[in-house]
């Protein structure tokens, strides 16, 4: 019966770490991509550990498996908020349009990254574009 | 219970999420992007290590899974320092 239950649990947390790595290809810019992924896959990952507990019961495996999933609840939610720190104090902007930006009145203005278009999903015209702009002044 | 075919098709999915994850990390516009992707791809291989852990029996393959997922937090919060023009101390 254990074993029927872990392989659900592992089943659901597939899904949601997939549905994570969807929404990291998928979402138009920074901070979207980071909320899809990070909640999506820690939660993902931690399904995934708790159901090999729960399948394997009480013996090496299983405990740290639990170690684990206590690890990764307790690091990733912090990695997550440090990148999203990071990038809006290097001036990576939200794709518009932007409804509430609460974030700039607390920060002093950053400096755009030069040549950076944020939202822009088209990467590969960006470096030219700075050049351009850099002989251009 | 015989679950050697569940967790191969379970390694296949966290394989294509991990490509995803490369995809991004190739293809993304600016530097955060990138280190989204890098930290979501340390996550999935500690679900992958537990996948191996289940299919192989050893319990080594959880360790694993350990040193990767702090090693994988050091090194993120290390990117986002360096993304936001700090020293690791400040």
């Amino acid at each position: 019966m254990n074993e029927y239950v872990g392989l659900g649990i592992i089943t659901v947390g597939l899904l949601f770490d997939l549905f994570g790595c969807i929404g990291l290809v998928r979402l138009p810019d920074v901070y979207t991509r980071l909320q899809a992924a990070t909640k999506c896959v820690t939660l993902g990952t931690c399904m995934v550990l708790a159901g090999v507990f729960v399948f394997v019961g009480f013996n090496p495996t299983g405990v740290k498996a639990l170690v684990c999933m206590a690890f990764v609840l307790a690091t990733s939610p912090t990695a997550a908020h440090a990148i999203a720190r990071g990038a809006y104090r290097s001036g990576v902007r939200m794709k518009e349009p932007v409804v509430v930006d609460r974030y700039k009145s607390a920060v002093p203005a950053p400096t755009p990254h030069p040549g950076v278009v944020v939202g822009e999903d088209q990467g590969d015209e960006e470096p030219v574009a700075a050049e351009s702009a850099r002989k251009g002044s | 219970m015989d679950i050697g075919n569940f967790t191969w098709a379970a390694m296949a999915l966290l394989l294509a999420g991990g490509y995803m994850c490369l995809y991004r990390i190739g293809k993304g516009p600016t530097a955060p992007d990138r280190t989204v992707a890098i930290d979501i791809l340390g996550v999935i291989l500690v679900g992958f290590c537990a996948m191996l852990s289940l299919l192989t029996g050893k319990d080594f393959y959880m360790s694993i899974a350990i040193a990767w997922a702090l090693l994988s937090f050091i090194g993120t919060i290390a990117l986002a320092k360096y993304l936001e023009g700090m020293g690791l101390d400040e």
